[in-house]
């Protein structure tokens, strides 16, 4: 069964990744292993717009994916974009193997509000598996709680579960469950 | 939400726009075409006549610009939209479009929940074009979430929901906590023609009066020390929608004028703003409290009270309706074997007798939980009573105080103490094998 590697970008080692990592390993049934961050992420800022560009994230991801890891998923804590969007929360490989995500928008003091570190780490085990589902050849799914909805809006993402409707499970459960984490 | 699946052709001479627009509204289960040009795009155009639904056009290209484009694509096929892609400084050439006949236009880079709205209103446009030509047919769509129970109760429930969704007017839902008064607003929003957009629900219990003024409200760039940036509110997430108020009765008074204030003009400001933001929403609501002692005391206003309670829905606790609790049980079981792909096929014939004899304070939420509880720990084929956290005590439990509770507990009685004998217990019971059987079915009754 493919495991899963989360690897942390500079800067976002801080966050509570090793509770995310056990979280996203319930939520798929597969294995995720934590690895050292990646420091070369400096080639997809774009001084012009002051991001960076998650594509180009995703094809580092892509080159830094440990052969023991079907998928990898990077964890940024800077702000991300796709060049026809002012941002994004993260992105994916469509049934592919790399995503990112980005913690800096899902954070409330992005937003002029109190930290709430709790609410922090469930929107980003969303965000998380909900671009791993892209991975898996997911589509965004139109029941409202599957973490599979498509969210534009930060506050959208609190309004769904952070797990997989029965349909979406069902494209993303290993065949042989009995071998489990 | 239903989802609205279109068909979308991206015309930009830029290479990154195309492509990721491309992976965008794949990811949304759109079929995606794009094209450099105009006469590439003109050319897969008539390749697909009458099948386009949006077409996403840059104004500045090399060759044939956006505006011309547009014009030979309305007298190709009048019938797609056409949303111009401009960049800032061209907003006046976008507005000249929009006069030409374009649906809309954005400025790049677009903001991702702007870009979403928009092709979402487009659509549904689309659709609405299409039904009235009688080429789709509403009976395809997904109507929404799947509520349980065979109930006489629920049957009432589900003539009311039918009722009233289609209309625009305001529904209030009654029931204890846990009864699944969210499923029956999710239900209604989506037979209702606000289907296409969201549903947005606010647990108006679960927040201090200050937060729940921000959450509805939303707040302006500047408004307070750190808000860099305007947060929507849920009432501005709402639009288009429903808006879905939980625990209604628990909100402060100040709230409450300025939720009535808003339900009846439809309009706010953001919190910090001058803005006057106006909205279009359906309201329903949800509440475990009794409104009308609420308004004797003073605790809820009156106005609001006449506002809102236009449409009622009670919803029965579960103990009123044990005759479901099997179709219940069967359902989550299914649920919970899917997602665990645990081939668990159901329960035992005693741990279900236990299941109905359980007083549920908690209702549907209290038993889901069980089933979920005993997915985990339980062995297929079939769930056991160990698997069951419940202090079960069998003929300890209350019984509900419905005519139908007691019914259905005389006649477990009854059928137990005579060994399932189904003749001596229809004797007992003063009615005939037939009426016999057919209220063990609609108990759900079995042998343990």
């Amino acid at each position: 069964m493919g495991a899963i590697c989360v690897m942390p970008f500079a800067g976002a080692e801080t966050l509570a990744l090793d509770a995310v990592a056990r979280r996203v390993a319930l939520l798929t049934s597969r294995p995720v292993h934590l690895t050292e961050p990646l420091r070369c992420a400096e080639s997809a800022y774009d001084p012009s717009r002051d991001q960076y560009n998650s594509r180009h994230l995703l094809q580092l991801l892509h080159e830094a994916r440990p052969t023991s890891a079907e998928r990898i998923v990077g964890i940024a804590s800077v702000d991300l974009f796709i060049p026809v969007l002012t941002f994004v929360f993260g992105e994916a490989q469509l049934d592919g193997s790399a995503a990112v995500v980005s913690s800096l928008r899902l954070d409330n003091r992005f937003y002029g509000l109190p930290a709430d570190t709790a609410r922090l780490e469930t929107r980003l085990v969303t965000e998380v598996v909900h671009e791993l589902g892209h991975t898996f050849g997911l589509r965004h799914c139109g029941a409202s709680r599957c973490v599979m909805n498509r969210s534009t809006y930060v506050e959208e993402i609190d309004l769904k579960d952070e797990s997989f409707c029965v349909q979406c499970a069902s494209k993303v459960q290993p065949t042989d469950p009995a071998r489990g984490l | 939400m239903v989802e609205l699946h279109g068909r979308i052709l991206v015309v930009d001479d830029e290479q990154s726009v195309r492509e990721s627009l491309r992976e965008w509204f794949t990811k949304d289960d759109h079929e995606v075409e794009t094209a450099a040009d105009a006469q590439e795009a003109l050319a897969k155009l008539q390749n697909r006549p009458g099948e386009w639904d949006v077409a996403l056009v840059d104004i500045k290209m090399p060759g044939m610009d956006g505006m011309e484009l547009q014009r030979h694509i309305r007298a190709q096929d009048p019938n797609v939209l056409v949303i111009m892609i401009t960049a800032y400084a061209a907003v006046d050439t976008a507005v000249s479009a929009l006069k030409a006949g374009a649906y809309d236009y954005v400025t790049k880079p677009f903001d991702p929940d702007l870009l979403s709205q928009l092709i979402r209103a487009a659509l549904v446009e689309r659709r609405a074009q299409r039904e009235a030509r009688g080429v789709v047919k509403r009976s395809h769509e997904d109507p929404g979430p799947e509520i349980i129970g065979r109930s006489h109760a629920m049957q009432e429930v589900y003539e009311l929901i039918q009722t009233v969704a289609p209309t625009d007017s305001t529904v209030v839902i009654r029931g204890e906590s846990g009864t699944g008064k969210e499923l029956v607003a999710r239900a209604i929003h989506a037979r209702s023609k606000r289907r296409y957009f969201p549903l947005i629900p606010v647990n108006c219990g679960a927040l201090a009066e200050s937060i729940l003024e921000s959450e509805l409200f939303g707040h302006e760039r500047g408004a307070f020390t750190g808000a860099h940036y305007r947060r929507k509110g849920k009432l501005e997430m709402a639009h288009g929608g429903t808006l879905f108020l939980d625990e209604i009765g628990n909100i402060a008074r100040k709230t409450q004028m300025d939720l009535l204030r808003v339900l009846e003009t439809k309009q706010f400001t953001r919190l910090g703003g001058s803005e006057v933001v106006t909205v279009d929403f359906r309201v329903v609501c949800a509440t475990n409290r009794n409104l009308e002692r609420a308004l004797q005391e003073g605790d809820f206003l009156e106005e609001l009270y006449y506002r809102i309670n236009v449409f009622t829905i009670t919803l029965p606790a579960l103990r009123e309706r044990r005759g479901d609790i099997p179709l219940l049980v069967d359902h989550f079981v299914g649920k919970y074997a899917a997602v665990m792909s645990k081939p668990v096929e159901g329960v035992t014939p005693e741990a279900l007798d236990r299941l109905m004899r359980h007083p549920w304070p908690g209702n549907v939420r209290e038993l889901e939980n069980a089933v979920e509880r005993a997915m985990v720990v339980g062995e297929p084929p079939l769930l056991r009573v160990r698997d069951f956290s419940l202090r079960l005590n069998g003929g300890a439990a209350h019984v509900g105080d419905s005519l139908e509770d007691v019914e259905l507990e005389h006649i477990r009685r009854v059928l137990h103490e005579q060994d399932w004998d189904i003749t001596r217990s229809a004797q007992l019971l003063g009615i005939n094998r037939v009426t016999l059987y057919n209220k063990i079915k609609k108990y759900g009754l079995r042998r343990a």
